[in-house]
């Protein structure tokens, strides 16, 4: 009886390991950014389904992360929200591809109770806000630009992620991009020492959301994906063209198309010029070496990321509210694959 | 004589089976204490271009700005020893209470059940306390607790300024139900173990129940008591996700229980994934560091209180 099942489970893990390769022929590795991670799965998702002899597994530890585990060649692709560095490109030690994959935006979602319309600022006063100039919702330099709607005498508490995040970078990079003060004062980064009185960090898209519903008077900034899922109200931001854009899909995409030569070393596209541009936008990037260490998975590599940046990889970004790259980038990206050698 | 020597043998005589659960037994415990040694190592060399780079400073300077790379871990200390304070403080209180309740006043048909459910807190994931903290308790401590003390202890620095739901006083409570299972448990456990005679003794002397529980009973269990306190107040200093989500995560020193703050484990956890540079990293380990030490340095302090208590019996 026993003689037989451990015969049975030996059998069972033999044909196991002879057909596992044949289902699988290529798994691929990737790790990072979480920000990529809800568009990663869905788009490997579909591409397995298509390719069966390829599965991408991507673990979403960290853009930090994710470049420590690629620098170490644990992984064959990694991803971050912000390029990797000269600093970080000589520990990696060989040629690097950093190529654009999703675009993202940061929605200013608020909590105004009473308040239906949606509120308008400028980016002067956005910057202002998160100084701690302007603390109260009825200050002149809201109500200007918000005529009709009854702003409350009521102390703005200012929300902001809490944990390190490419969220976070996108929206210090627009501060900065708008105001020298916020510019020499704090900086731009994924975590940055926030200088208003009322500041509050909360851990996440979900912990800055659940803190700005259960506080009136809250602002803060959310991912544009999270925003519309959860149908928050989210404040229309002047852009540098003047005109009033919300933060949709199409206009992040217009942002992102004003800058078709984007680049690791030049890739900032917030306060963008055009008329559609959604100011607070920016990029999420895959890294990969020019020539990777095993050219057998090389080919598969360049098989998914090239499908990725296309418009069939990029269609799977709208079905999860991300916004498809612009056609210039997804041809921008496309040559910059191209140089992988496989 | 030749008896003599034979009963010496006999006693001498260990079989190999003893000496295999010894070698397990001490091997088990020098493995713990390895581990530990081997923790602070790491630690250390981690932190190592923390330290160099910012000396002793790193322990009283209280900015913390990753961009100019300037570091110091005050307000992150103050947040860890102020919400664990509030935490054990509460749950000292409460828990003592429940294993009293439990042991000497409730009937066995509820004390079982209650106390499974006491134990179930402990249980539930952090995560799922934290989440709760943030949409339900830290909504509460704003609307309601917190303007109800601010009315009564509002002339206090300790209950002044504006309420935000999240800060030192929401994380210190979501601490203490994190920690009650613990102080509950054990201190039930030490209370039953208190032998029959010293109750009857103190009943026969005219004594009421409520007089034997606080006069006989707890004097008698302290020293447990205070040990199922501590090991509570150690998951208390650890404890982050929970308190992550509801301290509010702001790196300051403000005398309101009211106001955000901070605490170790939270910035590590927030900050760990996205950290880049080396400095910055190391920064970070070097907070690990001083969580390690404070626990150490608590638990040691326990521990004299303690052999203090128990001298003076």
């Amino acid at each position: 009886m026993r003689a037989s099942l451990v015969r049975g489970l030996t059998t069972a893990a033999i044909v196991g390991a002879l057909t596992l390769p044949a289902i699988a022929a290529t798994q691929l590795t990737g790790a990072g950014s979480s920000f990529d991670y809800p568009f990663f799965s869905k788009a490997f998702y579909i591409y397995s389904q298509k390719n069966p002899d390829v599965t991408v597994n991507y673990q979403s530890i960290g853009s930090g992360g994710g470049i420590q585990q690629f620098t170490a060649k644990n992984v064959d692709f990694g991803a971050t929200d912000v390029p990797m560095n000269a600093q970080e490109l000589a520990r990696a030690g060989q040629p690097v591809l950093q190529i654009p994959v999703a675009l993202g935006g940061a929605a200013v979602a608020y909590n105004l109770p009473g308040v239906s319309q949606t509120i308008r600022l400028t980016r002067e006063t956005i910057v202002d806000i998160y100084l701690g100039k302007v603390l109260k919702w009825n200050d002149p330099a809201i109500a200007k630009v918000n005529h009709g709607v009854n702003l409350p005498d009521m102390p703005i508490v200012v929300v902001h992620r809490s944990d390190g995040s490419g969220t976070s970078y996108i929206f210090t990079d627009f501060l900065s991009h708008v105001s020298g003060e916020w510019k020499s004062k704090v900086g731009t980064g994924k975590s940055v020492s926030w200088p208003a009185p009322s500041a509050v960090g909360a851990k996440g898209n979900e912990g800055v959301a659940g803190q700005i519903r259960s506080t009136p008077g809250a602002i803060g900034y959310v991912e544009l994906a999270y925003v519309i899922e959860n149908h928050m109200p989210a404040a229309t931001l002047q852009n540098r063209a003047g005109k009033w854009v919300a933060c949709t899909p199409e206009n992040v995409a217009a942002a992102a198309a004003s800058k078709p030569e984007v680049s690791a070393t030049n890739f900032s596209i917030v306060d963008a010029p055009g008329a559609n541009s959604y100011p607070v936008s920016g990029y999420s990037w895959v890294v990969v070496y020019k020539k990777p260490a095993d050219a057998g998975r090389a080919k598969a590599l360049y098989d998914v990321l090239s499908w990725l940046v296309g418009p069939s990889g990029q269609s799977n970004a709208k079905s999860v509210d991300y916004v498809p790259l612009p056609v210039n980038v997804q041809n921008a990206a496309s040559a910059t694959i191209r140089q992988m050698q496989r | 004589m030749s008896t003599d020597t034979g009963f010496r043998r006999v006693a001498r005589f260990v079989s190999p089976a003893d000496r295999g659960f010894a070698a397990v037994v001490y091997g088990g415990s020098i493995l713990f204490a390895l581990l530990i040694v081997a923790l602070f190592v790491e630690l250390v060399i981690g932190a190592w271009p923390s330290i160099v780079a910012f000396g002793p400073s790193f322990i009283w300077k209280s900015s913390w700005d990753p961009i100019t790379s300037k570091f110091g871990a005050l307000p992150m200390i103050y947040g860890t020893v102020v919400t664990s304070f509030i935490g054990i403080a509460l749950a000292a209180f409460v828990g003592i209470m429940a294993a009293v309740f439990l042991s000497d006043f409730a009937p066995r048909w509820l004390a079982t059940p209650l106390s499974f459910l006491i134990e179930l807190l402990a249980a539930v994931p952090s995560v799922v306390y934290g989440l709760w903290g943030l949409f339900v308790l830290s909504p509460f401590v704003r609307t309601t607790i917190g303007p109800a003390l601010q009315h009564v202890l509002g002339w206090t620095p300790l209950f002044s300024g504006p309420i935000y739901g999240v800060g030192l006083l929401t994380a210190g409570i979501i601490l203490a139900l994190m920690i009650v299972p613990t102080v509950t448990a054990i201190s039930r456990d030490v209370i039953a173990a208190i032998p029959r005679d010293l109750r009857e003794a103190s009943m026969a002397l005219g004594a009421t129940k409520w007089e034997t529980a606080t006069r006989v009973v707890l004097p008698a269990a302290r020293v447990g008591i205070f040990g199922a306190c501590i090991l509570a107040l150690g998951r208390a200093l650890g404890e982050t996700i929970a308190v992550t989500m509801v301290i509010g995560n702001r790196p300051q020193i403000s005398a309101s229980l009211f106001a955000p703050s901070y605490t170790l484990a939270s910035v590590i956890a927030n900050e760990f994934t996205e950290a880049t540079t080396s400095i910055y990293i190391s920064a970070l380990i070097e907070l690990g560091l001083i969580l390690f030490v404070v626990s150490i340095v608590v638990n040691a302090l326990a521990r004299v209180m303690i052999w203090s208590v128990r001298g003076s019996r």
